[in-house]
């Protein structure tokens, strides 16, 4: 207990309070270089709240998916296209604060219709067991096998797409 | 109560962090950080599903953000498949010259 906190809640209160600042710092970011790695830092801090819940596998499959593939491919295609300049377009002021209110109205939307709701029910946090692989594989390979399916066509489709896409002509 | 921790902060900090993403969206021009923004909306949709997996004890919501994962690996690579052959064409990703489909 440190000034009538939890361990828990001081590490979800830094977490949240990094991820926040990161998540701003990709939009304001001059540099997409930049925008890039603070997004990697956000996936990370988001990684931390995932093993908080008792999700590990989960955690350990966001920072290699997202981290690990995702970002390089980002990172890749930034440097390919050669726009690590700090010199980008920007829009018109009057159309970032037309973005700025109409992301706050819908913030003061959010907040406003949790603010009427009950404390939600207590879980029983009996068995923090939900979050291993041997559970999740149970429920992924029995309830949700053909999802599981179609996904993997999924993933063939973009495969196939975007190589159609990236050829350099069609014949 | 999940640790100690409401589920009304987990409620918040999503929100949050599906707003900054909505607002890069609408206030950035480069391509890239709008797909970057987008990202950063269906990570908050992903960790409020594992908040409430964990508060419900149910697996279904993380088997969810496996799925999601999976689009999210789909469109991006779709999606910057389309923005380097936009850059090969037009030389740019800015998001205000390429309204071609305007008139």
């Amino acid at each position: 207990m440190l000034l009538g906190y939890t361990i828990t809640q001081w590490l979800f209160g830094i977490l949240s309070f990094l991820s926040i600042m990161f998540a701003l710092m990709v939009v304001f970011s001059r540099n997409p270089v930049n925008s890039v790695l603070y997004l990697v830092l956000t996936f990370f801090c988001i990684a931390g709240h995932y093993l908080l819940l008792n999700a590990q596998f989960l955690a350990v499959v966001h920072i290699v998916v997202y981290a690990g593939a995702i970002m390089v491919l980002f990172l890749f295609v930034i440097m390919l296209m050669d726009l690590n300049h700090d010199n980008e377009p920007q829009k018109t002021w009057i159309s970032k604060i037309i973005a700025g209110i109409a992301g706050g109205m819908l913030l003061c939307v959010l907040v406003g219709s949790l603010k009427g709701s009950e404390q939600l029910g207590i879980s029983q946090y009996g068995s923090s067991q939900i979050g291993m692989v041997k559970n999740l594989g149970k429920v992924l390979f029995s309830e949700f096998l053909f999802p599981f399916e179609i996904a993997s066509i999924l993933l063939l489709a973009a495969l196939v797409g975007s190589i159609m896409i990236g050829k350099k002509e069609i014949k | 109560m999940i640790n100690g921790i409401s589920i009304n902060y987990y409620l918040l900090l999503s929100a949050v962090l599906f707003i900054i993403g909505a607002v890069g969206v609408m206030a950035r021009r480069n391509s890239i950080i709008i797909f970057m923004c987008i990202e950063l909306m269906l990570n908050a949709v992903n960790l409020l599903l594992v908040a409430f997996s964990t508060l419900h004890n149910d697996a279904s919501g993380q088997v969810f953000v496996f799925f999601i994962m999976a689009v999210a690996a789909a469109e991006v690579a779709v999606g910057l498949a389309i923005l380097s052959m936009i850059y090969r064409n037009v030389k740019s990703i800015d998001t205000d010259l390429l309204s071609n489909l305007k008139n």
